[in-house]
């Protein structure tokens, strides 16, 4: 397959780096707020999905789709983990903004 | 291969994990009573896989490897080498642990478990030779590692690390998995071989992002300088047992990673990846040993020491060679020994109500209250900072040789200059140990697990150590040439 309706693989290629560099800088970037640092993690992780579900598609090969499948999963547990560490860390503080972040000197 | 093969091949890890998981529903009925039961069944486990890869070691028709599960997942002598070490290292940070949590009362049988989850992610992620299954054994560990690191509930800084690692961490596997889609999208295959075959022929630049991404994203869960940051918090903070853990076995996992993946499908395209590895090598010994100055928290100072440490073992990466791979495998195990023993040593030290004690000021007049512990923390200082007796200095000789092997001699004069930087923060903790007034405040107080386990580490590191290296030489090659055996 070389395109979908007049989209080829360089578009899609484009889409989810865009979408990678903004997961990227909404963690570098984000000063308020862990929560959206786990959604920054998210985007990323749908960013690489979109890529492997392109290329599967492109290059006519089942695999990256069922390793989209397994970064589904994963990301599912992943937040999941994320999010209870947030709880464990939130109720030691009382607060979850990014600038409190800051017992320990880095 | 047959399925029963595969079954027998695989068989430490899927034991680890059968038994990871009747442990979780032990504890998850028994509650926090089953403590003891569970500790010393995980250790048993751990114990019996470590026995079971030797043997799978020992056996030359495995040696140069099968791959079993259509090519998911390969059992060769470099895998055993890597999870051999792996599981010894879990077990040394798993016994010396129940005591840190007396004080609050925070142990719980969750505890050996996430240690066994973790310990299998490491085990599968050193045996794949496709990108799904390292992906797959990659976030088993990560996982299991990000809860670890916020155990201790009652200490804020615990929950802290835990929260700076998961972010960092889940950003590390982000970008490997970008570069893992770059890959597969340019060379059209997931597994070693088939990424080796389409690399061998010719390569985009689609696929140089991809092998940069994937790198990057290794360099990060090695801790290698740029992407070292998250280290010094995250030792700091986590429970010093955890901490321990953090050190050697994850270490030795994502190190071996990295070289499976760097010689094994990326073996072809050497000239891409060296020059970032040598930058990574140089700009690690040096951070580290820079970084450490000034620091008045001995985990913290031992963080960058790791860093430090990264950088000698990737100097033998940088050198691409088989003699090269070997002397990574020697560095690993004998950073392992040298990693595990300071660290318990430092879980060691608790002042009069039982605290522990991570000033380096407070170590003042450990030579007077406990001398043997001060001893053993000492030889492993100074096996750290590479000082000729001690076993450490074998480790940076096995590396630098290599790479003056591979013709990279204005590297390797950098490296060893760079070292002696970092024998000045390690001498100041003997220093401070002493020849310092003593500040009264350090008492070394202990089980004899943990004294088992420094005395082990300490032989090992001490000069009696130079008799394992025919052993150990000879092992790390058998392990090395197993990575070279495909091309």
């Amino acid at each position: 397959m070389t395109n979908i309706g007049g989209i080829g693989i360089e578009h899609f290629i484009v889409v989810s780096a865009i979408l990678f560099v903004l997961g990227v800088l909404g963690i570098f970037l984000n000063r308020k707020n862990v929560i959206v640092i786990l959604m920054a993690i998210e985007l990323i992780l749908l960013s690489v999905n979109i890529n492997l579900v392109a290329f599967s598609a492109f290059l006519g090969d089942l695999t990256g789709q069922i390793f989209a499948m397994f970064v589904l999963t994963v990301a599912a547990g992943e937040a999941a983990i994320g999010l209870a560490i947030l709880v464990i860390y939130f109720r030691g503080r009382g607060t979850i903004a990014v600038d409190d972040v800051n017992r320990m000197k880095g | 291969m047959s399925i029963l093969n595969s079954l027998y091949l695989s068989a430490p890890e899927i034991g680890l994990v059968v038994t990871g998981l009747i442990l979780l529903l032990v504890t998850a009925f028994g509650g926090v009573k089953t403590s003891r039961g569970v500790t010393i069944a995980a250790v048993a486990a751990l114990f019996g896989a470590a026995i079971f890869t030797l043997d799978l070691f020992t056996n030359p028709s495995f040696a140069l490897g099968g791959d079993i599960w259509s090519g998911l997942y390969r059992m060769d002598a470099f895998g055993s080498f890597s999870k051999i070490l792996i599981y010894l290292a879990t077990i040394g940070c798993l016994i010396v642990t129940p005591k840190f949590f007396d004080a609050t009362n925070e142990y719980r049988p969750e505890y050996p478990v996430l240690m066994i989850f973790g310990a299998v992610g490491m085990g599968i992620m050193v045996s794949a030779v496709d990108l799904i299954t390292l992906y797959m054994g990659l976030e088993l560990m990560s996982l299991a590692s990000y809860v670890l690191a916020s155990f201790a509930r009652s200490d804020e800084r615990s929950a802290e690390a835990g929260l700076k690692y998961f972010v960092l961490g889940a950003l590390a596997s982000g970008i490997l998995l970008y570069g893992m889609s770059l890959v597969y999208g340019f060379t059209g295959s997931t597994s070693y071989l088939g990424i080796r075959a389409a690399l061998d022929g010719g390569m985009s630049t689609g696929a140089v992002f991809g092998i940069v991404f994937v790198l990057a994203g290794l360099a990060f869960k090695v801790a290698a300088v740029p992407f070292h940051m998250w280290t010094p918090d995250v030792y700091e903070g986590a429970p010093t047992p955890v901490t321990t853990f953090f050190a050697t076995a994850p270490k030795v996992a994502a190190l071996a990673v990295l070289m499976r993946m760097a010689l094994d499908p990326f073996g072809g395209v050497s000239d891409v990846w060296q020059q970032v590895v040598i930058f990574a090598a140089l700009a690690s010994i040096i951070v580290g040993a820079l970084g450490a100055i000034g620091q008045d928290n001995v985990k913290r100072l031992l963080a960058y020491s790791s860093i430090n440490n990264v950088g000698f073992i990737l100097v033998g990466l940088a050198a691409a060679t088989e003699t090269g791979a070997a002397a990574m495998l020697v560095y690993l195990a004998i950073y392992v020994a040298m990693s595990l023993g300071s660290f318990v040593a430092v879980l060691m030290m608790q002042d009069k109500n039982g605290r522990q004690v991570e000033n380096i000021a407070d170590m003042a007049g450990l030579s007077s209250s406990n001398p043997m512990l001060a001893l053993c923390l000492a030889i492993m200082m100074l096996s750290l900072a590479g000082i000729p007796p001690l076993f450490g200095f074998w480790g940076k000789f096995v590396v630098f040789q290599a790479a003056v092997q591979a013709d990279m001699l204005l590297f390797a004069a950098l490296g060893i200059a760079a070292s002696v930087i970092g024998a000045f923060y390690y001498l100041k903790i003997v220093k401070v140990m002493y020849f310092d007034d003593p500040a009264g405040v350090v008492e070394g107080r202990s089980d004899t697990s943990r004294w088992i386990v420094l005395a082990i580490t300490t032989l090992i590191v001490s000069p009696l150590g130079y008799l394992l290296t025919p052993l150990l030489g000879d092992v790390a090659a058998r392990a090395a040439s197993a990575l070279f055996f495909v091309v």
